[in-house]
């Protein structure tokens, strides 16, 4: 048994929240420094984790597994290729969220910098659990804290949509809840990786995939359970849309790959067509919302649906290209969204609106930060040598190998897409300075420039390079894929005997 | 002979009743004392307990009276409720003008009939128990003689336990009229053929315990009692004649009558799903923290009975946990009612929340933590105590069940936010006392780490109610 590293890193935050919970001072800047240096270890951690990670097998790693509930549940944590990339991401937007708390939160900034880092070790703890009842665990104590930063922290109508996002989200747990449970009842043990070996009897399959569907399709966010989304997007402050668009949707991208597929395979193959109508709908559907918004964030919030639309289409292609793709894809969104919601941020604390109609005209005003807003802008339509291009490309060729029609039809959204991002981008952007406020603020300033520009070399990077991450999911795809089909064709055999 | 030592614990709360009584009686101004003494004869009386032979199960009085694993259980369950209920109650007594003796020797009273209730093995044995519970809750609600509200919840009380307490005694006269005996093993015996009679009974018997829980449809009185009881004697009402009725809901059920399952299964599965919907959608209207805490209870009551009509050891020990798990959230969110005061005024409405989490914040992040405990909200220990629930459900293939109860669960989640959202979004108000004494703050820092830290270790609970085998 070597050091519980992954154990670590879900504790730290929650060690630093501590401290900073029996702090005395409730503003002070020493809080962010200590949860700023926290998570920025727990960021160095898991750089060292990707290092130390053996991407050529399937095998999960680093585990450990800890008696927890007698008999019954293992406290069960370790990663495979898949989960690692979504740990790193939170652990990068983490540090980020909490330099940016500089300007936008001025009241109670100690109790905000404990909901973050309690935020931080949930999610680490969602994406690297290896047992289902400590994933909902994980899954749902994340509820509490990101309920009170949208209610707290948030704006004009932060309790509607904190009580939204709470009861939504709730509502679709509870089910999963009753499927965690039956698959305990039916197959004896809630340890993934036995139940991977094991298999689900196939006539449990549909309900239970229902139930977690249920659960992640909320999560997602899916249309017609995307609601909640743009409303909590509006009203949250920027740190905590950022950490909602950026990781908290992933858990459902995640959940997706690792249950949905993993432990239910043929009910994954029953109900794809399902998941391809709503991912289309969401896909072209929102995008066109998008296009009719006239607040900022809620336009970015649209277009997460979209994004996520992409997602959950290259899940359930079940190819090596769509479901990579899909990894990418969300990877490349927590980047970038984050960075978006990061740039409304910047003009929302200096003009104290989100409404495009306020703007025009900042490339004048703000060279630096309309140079950096554009390279996301690009990001999120897909441009070639941004790592969105290389997430929607390959989910494209995964579509495109199960099902022409279904890839035809999402190509569309990547010109609806390419249509409200850069139409976004010109009326916030270009044209004549109408505001005369406007001409008042200033150029982002140095923290600005260190988050924007900190989101901004991965995106470019991974845009040229992706190998690092393709290889790194490599052979646990190909491996889930082998899995999915293998026990696909053992349940159809079964059936057929 | 060898009889008493097995009953010593109830031997001496007894003596120590009487021995209070005279004291304070003789003794000008003892309120003090009698109240210290009292926490020391419960906590005296519940090691009596923990030193009874746990291994083996012992039936006296010809076997009219029992003592295995579940009554130790229970009855301790009851004493560490009594003793935080008394020693975290002195100040608002004092404050409110009823520090008076009788408040101890009453509390104590009660809770020697309920360790008769849990013990009972014979209907007798249990009525006699009941009804002592009964009578010192019946003047306890009224305590506040001076105030209308309490007066009134008094009679309500009596009049409406009463009532129930007559349909239970003709159900069980019933049974024992189709059964021949009183007793419950004798009864299980000649449960040969179910009779209508029989049936008749225990229908009759579980509406007279329905009532003592508050299960839905005879929750009415609930409410009104809970909002106008001091708020001491609520939270007695609140966790501690509960464990006992669900003990007795066990032992009934599961001794005599565990082959007539399918006769009393649907009424209970009835109650259970009654209940949990109802207190969930009826505590969304209410302003009073009381009267909301009242409606939860019925509803986590409903959960309680859900575990119970699964017919197997797991649901009992699901149910028992429940029930511990419960009591903590309630003793819990009853210190920190306890703490709003503002010079020596108590405040009791959601409203006089607001804002609380600015002046007061390690309040707040209790009352936080209780709530979405009582929420069920993961990982707090709300959250496991219905996990082992629909466990038990779920393993007996009572869907429908499970589904309700999960729904209901984010029904309610909706009321215990809407606190949540009253203490840390609204306008903050003028500051309260802090000036608590220390059993208050002891006992909600107690109870709030069990709540937060019960994730750490889960089975410990688990594995001492796991040795709690009726079937």
């Amino acid at each position: 048994m070597n050091f519980p590293i992954l154990s670590s890193l879900i504790l730290l935050p929650i060690i630093g929240s501590l401290f900073l919970l029996f702090s005395k001072d409730k503003n002070s800047n020493t809080g962010k420094y200590v949860a700023l240096f926290t998570s920025f270890v727990n960021f160095l951690i898991s750089i060292y984790l990707w290092y130390q990670f053996d991407p050529t097998t399937s095998n999960f790693q680093f585990v450990e597994d800890r008696e927890w509930l007698k008999g019954f549940i293992n406290y069960k944590v370790g990663i495979d290729g898949i989960s690692i990339l979504f740990i790193i991401l939170t652990s990068l937007i983490t540090p980020l969220c909490i330099i940016s708390v500089n300007n936008t939160i001025k009241d109670r900034l100690r109790d905000f910098l404990i909901a973050i880092l309690v935020m931080e070790s949930l999610m680490i703890g969602v994406f690297c659990s290896l047992d289902l009842v400590i994933f909902y665990l994980f899954f749902e104590a994340g509820l509490i804290p990101m309920f009170l930063i949208i209610g707290i922290w948030g704006g004009t109508r932060r309790v509607y949509s904190a009580f939204k996002f709470f009861l939504y989200t709730l509502l679709g747990s509870v089910l999963m809840l009753i499927a965690i449970i039956s698959i305990y009842w039916i197959s004896g043990t809630t340890d993934i990786t036995q139940l991977y070996d094991l298999g689900i009897d196939s006539k449990y399959q549909n309900l239970l995939w229902l139930a977690f569907f249920s659960s992640f399709a909320v999560k997602t966010p899916m249309w017609p359970v995307h609601t909640w989304l743009p409303d909590a997007h509006v009203e949250a402050p920027t740190a905590g849309s950022v950490l909602l668009a950026a990781i908290l949707l992933k858990m459902a991208g995640y959940g997706f790959i690792r249950f949905s597929l993993g432990l239910f395979p043929v009910a994954s193959e029953l109900f794809t067509p399902l998941v391809y109508t709503l991912s289309l709908i969401a896909i072209v559907y929102t995008s066109l919302v998008a296009l009719m918004q006239e607040d900022m964030k809620k336009l970015i919030a649209y277009s997460s649906v979209a994004h996520m639309g992409f997602v959950t289409l290259g899940i359930f292609t079940i190819t090596q290209q769509g479901i990579e793709g899909s990894i990418v894809q969300m990877i490349s969104h927590g980047l970038v969204s984050a960075a978006l919601f990061l740039c409304v941020g910047v003009v929302y604390d200096r003009m104290h609106s989100r409404l495009i109609a306020t703007y025009g005209g900042l490339v004048s005003i703000m060279p630096k930060y309309s140079i950096l807003f554009m390279l996301f802008t690009l990001a999120a339509l897909g441009l070639p040598g941004t790592s969105g291009f290389i997430g929607e490309f390959l989910v494209l060729m995964g579509a495109f190998k199960d099902n022409f029609l279904v890839a035809v039809i999402a190509s569309l959204g990547v010109i609806f897409g390419a249509a409200y991002m850069l139409w976004l981008y010109r009326r916030v952007v270009f044209g004549e300075v109408k505001n005369k406020e406007l001409l008042k603020i200033p150029d982002l300033d140095n923290s600005e420039k260190l988050i924007l520009w900190c989101l901004a070399i991965p995106v470019i990077f991974f845009g040229f390079y992706p190998e690092p991450l393709l290889s790194t999911t490599e052979i646990s795809v190909k491996h889930l894929i082998e899995m999915y089909n293998f026990n696909l064709n053992m349940n159809i055999t079964e059936v057929q005997n | 002979m060898d009889n008493l030592n097995f009953i010593l614990p109830e031997v001496f709360i007894s003596l120590s009743i009487m021995f209070l009584l005279l004291l304070g009686v003789y003794k000008k101004n003892s309120s003090n004392i009698v109240h210290n003494l009292a926490v020391g004869s419960l906590l005296i009386t519940g090691i009596l307990i923990f030193n009874n032979p746990l291994d083996k199960n012992v039936s006296l009085f010809n076997n009219g009276y029992i003592i295995d694993n579940l009554s130790s259980f229970m009855k301790i369950l009851t004493i560490l409720g009594g003793a935080f209920v008394l020693s975290i109650s002195t100040r608002y007594l004092k404050i409110c003008k009823i520090f008076l003796i009788e408040y101890p020797v009453l509390v104590l009273s009660s809770i020697l009939g309920m360790m008769v209730m849990i013990s009972s093995n014979d209907l007798m044995v249990f009525y006699i128990g009941l009804e002592l519970q009964s009578l010192a809750l019946y003047v306890l609600a009224s305590f506040n003689r001076d105030q209308l509200k309490s007066s009134e919840s008094g009679l309500k009380y009596f009049v409406l336990s009463a009532l129930s307490s007559g349909l239970l005694l003709y159900g069980c006269s019933l049974v024992y009229g189709f059964s021949g005996s009183t007793n419950f093993n004798v009864i299980g015996d000649a449960m040969n053929s179910s009779h209508y009679g029989l049936t008749f009974g225990i229908v009759f018997i579980l509406v007279g315990l329905a009532f003592k829980i508050s299960a839905v449809p005879f929750h009415m009185w609930a409410p009104d009692v809970y909002e106008g009881s001091p708020t001491a004697v609520t939270l007695f009402f609140a966790i501690v004649p509960k464990v006992a009725a669900l003990t007795v809901f066990i032992r009934f059920l599961y001794v005599p009558f565990v082959n007539m399952i399918d006769q009393w299964q649907p009424i209970l599965i009835f109650l259970s799903i009654a209940s949990m919907i109802f207190g969930a959608i009826a505590a969304i209207g209410q302003n009073n923290l009381k009267r909301l805490i009242a409606y939860s209870s019925i509803g986590h009551m409903g959960y309680a009975l859900a575990g119970l009509s699964t017919g197997s050891n797991e649901g009992i020990q699901s149910s028992v946990v429940y029930m511990s798990i419960y009591l903590v959230m309630n003793l819990a969110f009853f210190s920190c009612l306890l703490m709003l005061k503002r010079n020596d005024v108590y405040y009791e409405t959601i409203g006089d929340l607001s804002g609380l989490s600015k002046k007061h914040p390690i309040l707040s992040l209790s009352l936080l933590a209780i709530l979405f405990s009582l929420a069920g909200i993961p990982p707090l220990a709300g959250f496991f105590a219905k996990f082992y629930i629909f466990k038990a459900v779920i393993e007996q293939s009572m869907y429908f069940l499970a589904i309700v109860g999960l729904l209901s669960t984010v029904i309610a989640a909706f009321y215990y936010l809407k606190i949540i959202k009253v203490i840390y979004f609204d306008k903050e108000k003028e500051g309260y006392d802090t000036d608590h004494n220390i059993w208050l703050k002891g006992s909600l820092t107690f109870s709030t780490l069990l709540i937060l830290l019960y994730f750490i270790f889960p089975s410990k609970l688990v594995e001492i109610v796991s040795r709690i085998n009726i079937i």
